[in-house]
This record gives structure tokens, sequence and C-alpha cells, in this order.
């Protein structure tokens, strides 16, 4: 029974990335564009977290260091997309190697370091962030669907024209939904290299980023869901770990490769009926907007 | 203020001049960073542009890594073409090798050319299999492409790892993720004695030639660029769109597979868990750049393999890391993306305020 409940605590606390990563990403997709890159800008922010949590002990410091470095490199994303009306897809890939490069470059000198974050700010044994993710889960649902704003970012999302047509600065409200989103894609990131492993491992996000986004379509674009598939593929990981820690009798790779088979089987179940997708996903998702047009 | 303006007819020596441009504004990027890490710029341009050609030697070891990015690069572009985007060869490749090296492992000493030829294609089929995972989960449950073959890289490579690390390691390996070293009737033949390059090339431009007539001279190459570019329109023509899923899947999955088989069976000669460099998504890279025409492709591959070739060089010789490689890749792919823009509009001062434009 103890066990249990420690697995349910560790599936918590190891959903939580996926679930910053998500909301970030709802956020960005709620708008219409799709951000590919989020691996990328969860690579770029674990290494900018780590770094900064090397340097000044402070897991505050660093977590927002890495959902700055995130925001910037989704700013950069954001006026290639929406304003250059570069291709989403080519360039969410393009930011996703950009970051894996980047990372594993800047990252060279710290390999051999680990940090023992001195201030880190725990309440119950789980980093505060782990509470902060329920609670933005909540703001966030509030905002889309209870706020005005939350409206207008939908309404941009479904109808970029007619959110025009009724005076709203499309791709200023484009551009603040990217880079609220990359940041809170970086700080999914930086809670991995400084808060769950406070290491730093050359492409130590493994996909994470991937699982996020499939995490958006799972949750049929909606935080609360997010928040239920997020901690269920962080249970998939927990349980994988556990039961190679007891030397069950399967392959160490069959168990590690799980969650990633678990991610393509959820795919699967919830692509099945295009016409609920269809119904949930905002309109021009990934579509160019041309003002002028 | 200046404002960008779709063009009515996209600029014929813009398309060809893009990537260009995109390259010098990535050479000038790349050549401050340099500076920035105090390094003589110049010396490391000509470890990028120069080395890499000058000689017999270094061409060789140019063709071996331009060989696997133009093979998966072509399959991309075919892919991307009919907008099916896979961007899992980098699991299509292993699951090449993985296959490759279950042939080599049955060799004999006696064995002749034909083991060669079976190993390439269970590489091929490898490749292509892997990639079917992708199609039939799209094609029957509508499941993103895009996801499903990444997530199978993941799984490809914990395939990869636990047959390195146990029923295929070498038992006198030293306990190293590795398998026995493959007997020279394995191994890709050279094709001249002494040097490194291999037989692996003349297929890769064999296959970029078959690629440009199927592309520019086909029926069949018509109707996936039709269903890619206008899929209402390809669907009113008659055009099954489950073949312009299909069939570029397959393809490129069949050749990502053989550049695994290539890898495995050539270069590296047994299989470990280093098979696999990136070439799987430097490839993509390697599609866009090259404008997703065979040709391009084959000029873009050999800029690539320069990247790779001019990062292990920064690495030896500068102590930079490796990873250098990544960051040019990924810096030339937002150049070229930036400057495409400039190929689908124009740049247009105007005094009037954004109000106007609106109202025009």
């Amino acid at each position: 029974m103890n066990e249990l409940i420690l697995l349910l605590g560790s599936s918590i606390d190891s959903g939580t990335p996926l679930l910053l990563a998500a909301l970030g990403l709802i956020i960005n997709e709620r708008s219409g564009v799709i951000n590919l890159g989020a691996e990328g800008l969860m690579l770029i922010a674990a290494i900018a977290g780590f770094a900064t949590a090397v340097a000044t002990k402070n897991d505050l410091m660093a977590l927002l260091a890495g959902a700055a470095a995130a925001a910037l490199f989704a700013a950069l994303f954001g006026l290639l997309v929406i304003w250059l009306n570069a291709n989403q897809y080519a360039t969410g890939l393009a930011l996703s190697l950009f970051g894996s490069g980047f990372s594993a470059f800047v990252g060279i000198g710290y390999t051999q370091e680990s940090v023992a974050v001195a201030a880190r700010h725990s309440v119950l044994s789980h980093h505060f962030l782990v509470y902060l993710a329920v609670l933005l889960t909540m703001a966030l649902s509030w905002f889309l669907f209870r706020s005005k704003a939350g409206l207008v970012l939908r309404a941009v999302g479904e109808s970029p024209e007619s959110a025009q047509a009724l005076g709203y600065r499309v791709r200023l409200i484009r551009l603040a939904a990217v880079v609220c989103g990359g940041a809170l894609v970086g700080l999914a990131g930086a809670f991995v290299s400084v808060v769950s492993t406070p290491l730093w491992v050359e492409g130590m996000i493994a996909g994470k980023g991937w699982i996020a986004l499939a995490l958006t379509t799972f949750a049929t674009w909606r935080p609360g869901r997010a928040l239920l598939g997020a901690y269920l593929f962080g249970g998939v990981t927990m349980l994988q770990l556990h039961l190679q820690g007891r030397g069950v009798n399967l392959p160490v790779e069959l168990l590690t490769a799980l969650p990633y088979l678990a991610t393509i089987l959820v795919l699967v179940l919830i692509s099945r009926n295009p016409r609920w997708i269809a119904a949930n996903m905002p309109t021009s998702l990934g579509k160019p907007f041309y003002p002028g047009a | 203020m200046i404002k960008l303006e779709p063009r009515t007819e996209p600029s014929a020596w813009l398309s060809v001049a893009s990537p260009l441009f995109a390259l010098a504004v990535t050479v000038a990027l790349g050549m401050s960073l340099f500076v920035l890490l105090g390094k003589d710029a110049l010396s490391c341009l000509q470890m990028f542009f120069v080395e890499p050609l000058k000689n017999g030697r270094a061409l060789a070891e140019l063709s071996l890594k331009a060989t696997p990015l133009l093979m998966i690069g072509l399959g991309l572009s075919l892919c991307f073409r009919s907008n099916v985007w896979n961007i899992g060869a980098e699991g299509q490749f292993i699951l090449g090798s993985i296959f490759a090296t279950w042939v080599a492992l049955r060799a004999t000493p006696e064995s002749g050319p034909s083991l060669i030829v079976a190993l390439l294609l269970a590489g091929a089929l490898g490749g292509a299999l892997w990639a079917s995972i992708t199609a039939a989960l799209r094609d029957r449950f509508n499941a993103s492409e895009i996801l499903v073959s990444l997530m199978l890289v993941y799984v490809a490579e914990q395939l990869l790892a636990y047959l390195v690390n146990g029923p295929w390691k070498d038992p006198d390996g030293y306990n190293f993720p590795q398998t026995i070293t493959f007997l020279s009737s394995a191994r890709i033949p050279h094709l001249v004695e002494g040097s490194r390059a291999n037989i692996g090339l003349p297929l890769a431009l064999l296959s970029a030639v078959t690629c440009w007539l199927f592309m520019h001279k086909s029926y069949a190459g018509y109707r996936l660029d039709v269903a890619g570019q206008a899929p209402l329109a390809a669907r009113y023509a008659g055009f099954s769109a489950r073949k312009a899923l299909w069939l570029p899947i397959l393809v490129s999955g069949a050749l990502a597979g053989l550049a695994g088989a290539l890898e495995v069976a050539g270069p590296d000669g047994q299989l470990t868990t280093h098979v696999p460099l990136g070439y799987g998504f430097a490839a993509i890279i390697v599609a866009f750049v090259g404008r997703l025409d065979p040709v391009g492709v084959t000029l873009s591959s050999v800029l690539m393999s320069m990247f790779f070739i001019g990062g292990e060089l920064a690495q030896t010789r500068l102590g930079l890391p490796k990873s250098i490689t990544g960051i040019f890749q990924g810096l030339l792919l937002f150049s070229l993306l930036t400057c495409d823009t400039l190929v689908k509009s124009r740049l247009r001062f105007t005094f009037s305020g954004p109000g106007k434009a609106v109202a025009k």
C-alpha cells in the first residue's frame, strides 16, 4: 500500500514537466500556431536552467532562466511563422534540430556536474512547482473558457479573419500566445534538469516535448484533460522504472520504450474518430494568416 | 513603413538563390560564433569548406557521409511533396541496419556477392516495414504521422540497444554493446582498392536519377504532387489519397533502411549503438535546402556532409564539441525558411499606416 502511494506521488512528479509543457502548447495551439519545436525549447531551457542552478545554487532563478531562454527562442519562432509566414511544421522542426545541437554545444562543460540546489522549495516532499502546475491548469481552464481574453484567443485560433474584422490584432495575440506557451514549455524543460534529475545529459529531454505535443491532441486542447493525461504518462514512466528496479524479467529496453509505445497507442485511440478531433481542433491550426488578403 | 506582399508569380531565380543566400547567412553567423569563441574564423571556414574537398581521401570521406544523406533526403522529399510528414527516418535507418546485420551475421567466408545483395535488400525491407507502421496507423486510425514516426525512432533506438546488449552481443567484445565485426564477405565492396568510398555512392546517385524521372516524367509522380499541393483537386480527379500516403512513406522507409544497411556493413562493419549518427534528422534539412528536388537534394547532401566533416575537424583540432554541426544545420534551415519568404513575397515600402493597408 505504502509502495502504491509512493508510486502515485512519483507519477505526479514525473508527469509535471509533461503537464507544464502541454499547458504551454495548448495556449500556443489555441491561437492557431503549432510549435513542433517544443523538444528543442525544452532542451534549451534544460541547459539554461541547469547552468543557472550551477552558478546560483537557486532553483527559482534556474527555473526562471529556463523559461526566459525558451521564451526568447519561441519569440524568434513566432516572428518567423507569424510575420514571415514560414511553414509552421518546417520551422518547428528547425527549432527542434537547432535546440538539440545548441544545448549539446552549450552543455559540453556541464556534463560532469551535478548540482544539489541549496534552496530547494519543497512542500510535503514535492517541489512547489508540482502544486503550481495544478493551479496553472485551473487558471488556464478559467482563462480559456470563462474570460473575455480567453475567448479572443480562441477566436483567433478558430477564425483569424473574423477576429481581425472585429478589430483584434491577430498577429500580436498569436505572438503573445507563442511566447507565453514557450515560457511554460521552458519551465517544463528546466524542471527536468533542475528538479527531476539535477544534472545535464545531452538529449536528456528524451522526447518529452513530442509527448507533450501528443498530449494536447489527447486532451482535445483542454487543460483539465491535459493534467489527467500528463499524470497517466508520468505513471507509465514511473511504473517502468519501478519494474526495472524490482528486476522484473523483461528486457530493460522494452520497459524504457513503454512511454513511447504508450504515446503511439494513445494517438491511435484518440485519432480514430476524425470528426471528434475536427470538432475540437482549433480550425486555423498550422495555417498561415495574411492580414492584408 | 516596410511591408511584405505576396508575389503573384514566384520568382524562379530567387527559388535557386534563396538556399545560396541562406548558406551565406549561416556562414556569416557561424563565423561570428567562432570569433566569439576566440577562434580564427578563416581557418574554421577552411575546415568546413576546403578541407573536405582537398584530396581523394577527403572526398572519399565526404562521399561516405553524403550517401546516406542523399538517399534519405530523396525519400523525404517525396514524402514532403505529397504532404506526408515522415520525420522518423532515423528509426527507419536503424531498422535497416538491424535487418542488414541479421543477414551479415549469417555470412561465411565463402559467401559470394549474393550475400551483399541480400543484405542491402534486407536493409531496405527493414526500413520499409518500420515506416509501414506509421503509414498504417495514419491510414487506418488517422494518427499523426509526425508524432508516430518520431516516437518510433525512440522505440527503434531501444530495439537496437536490446540487440547489441543481448542476443547479438559479441562474446569476445569485452562487454561492449556491439556485435562481432562482420566477415569481409559481408562488407560493402569498395569502389576502388585503397579508397574508403564504396558502392553506396553509385547506388545513391542511381536513386537520385530514378527519383528525378519519377517526379518529373511519370504520371504517378505528377499525381503525388497534386495530392500534396491540392488534395481536393486530387480527390476530384480521382487520384487515390491512400496511394499518396503509402507510396512515399514506403519508398522513403526503404531508402532510409538501405542507407542503414550501407552504413552498418560499410564504414562501421559491426552493429553498435553508435551506428545512428543523426543522418535521419539531418536529411530533413537536406530535403528542404534541396528544394525537395533530386538535383537540389544531391547538392545539399554534399553541403551537409561538409558540415559533418567540418564539425569533426573542429572537434579534433580546436577541441570544440562536435555538436556545432547541429547548430549549423539548424541555423541553415532557419535562414532558408526566412529567405524563402523573399521568394514568396516582395518588400514594399509604403507611407501609409497599417489601418489603410487593411482597408485596401
